[in-house]
């Protein structure tokens, strides 16, 4: 990077997409949308094995006794409004305001953990109460797979986020972390596309039956 | 760096951010009704041979909203991307399709 990457920007003073202004800007941007090829594809098998074992529960609950909707629905809406804010996040990016920008993440943040901590909720209940295991059943471990590999993204991303904001917090924004921030907000988008079709094929398809 | 404070390109940008941000809340709430529709949905336990295509079509226009305007899929320069997500989504189904295949017959 050079001393010209560096230099903190304020409005007015960058070109628009800050996020795509340097070659390494670029090139991070096309290969985390690689990236994100690949992760469908990763969460497409485990789907595929979800939706083969998914009625394969031996003595324990099937889907429609184990699941409810409330809590689901709780958590669908913290995760599309964490989206929303990490839009208003980029907006704020592309027009150079930084510490808007830092609050927006902030939210996202907050609205990520509580997301987290009402999935945490729902395996404890269902391991302590229902008898639903990672081990009772082929369903259980496809089940915990599945969701689990979601919600360790979603750890993933609450540390990729917090770091930037902590290892930028007096820096500024420039055209050196611009990318950075692009790249981790797209990241969280994506774990929203997951979580679209974990609440429609797993909860509510495993509701109707 | 001074070339773009006060330019009209600049003001033009910001004017253009704004209208984006517009968009995209209005993709937001269209994002709810959907997730709401969606269960409310399952809620009035209709036909599952009625409800589950409905629901799954909303989930694949919800994820298009999500791709397209919170991840800036529709602007300029997202060709590449394009062509790698596709191609993830292309061997996504037919992973899936082979999954599920082996054990329905």
């Amino acid at each position: 990077m050079s001393a010209e990457e560096l230099k903190q920007l304020k409005p007015g003073q960058g070109p628009h997409e800050p996020e795509k202004a340097t070659l390494e800007g670029k090139n991070k941007f096309l290969g985390f949308w690689f990236f994100l090829g690949g992760e469908t594809v990763l969460f497409a098998s485990l789907f595929g094995t979800y939706l083969a074992l998914k009625n394969s529960n031996l003595d324990g609950p099937s889907t429609q006794e184990l699941f409810g909707l409330e809590l689901v629905f709780i958590m669908t809406m913290i995760l599309l409004t964490s989206s929303l804010t990490s839009v208003y996040a980029m907006y704020h990016m592309k027009n150079y305001d930084f510490k808007k920008m830092m609050i927006w993440l902030g939210i996202t943040v907050l609205l990520g953990l509580s997301f987290l901590s009402l999935e945490v909720y729902e395996f404890y209940e269902y391991v302590m109460h229902d008898g639903h295991t990672f081990t009772s059943s082929a369903f259980g471990s496809a089940f915990y797979t599945l969701v689990g590999t979601h919600g360790a993204h979603v750890i993933f991303g609450l540390c990729w986020i917090t770091s930037l904001m902590i290892r930028n917090a007096k820096r500024g924004l420039n055209l050196y972390n611009a990318p950075k921030f692009y790249v981790a907000s797209l990241y969280w988008h994506f774990i929203d596309v997951v979580w679209v079709f974990i609440f429609t094929v797993v909860y509510l398809m495993g509701k109707v039956g | 760096m001074e070339k773009y404070a006060g330019s009209t390109s600049y003001e033009f940008q910001k004017e253009k951010n704004k209208q984006d941000m517009k968009f995209q809340l209005v993709t937001f709430a269209c994002m709810i009704v959907f997730t709401l529709i969606s269960f409310g949905l399952v809620i009035a336990e209709f036909n599952p041979m009625f409800t589950i295509p409905i629901i799954l079509l909303l989930a694949c226009v919800q994820v298009g909203f999500q791709l397209y305007y919170f991840m800036h899929m529709s602007h300029k320069g997202h060709s590449l991307p394009s062509v790698f997500l596709y191609s993830g989504i292309f061997v996504a189904f037919i992973t899936i399709l082979a999954m599920v295949t082996i054990v329905w017959w």
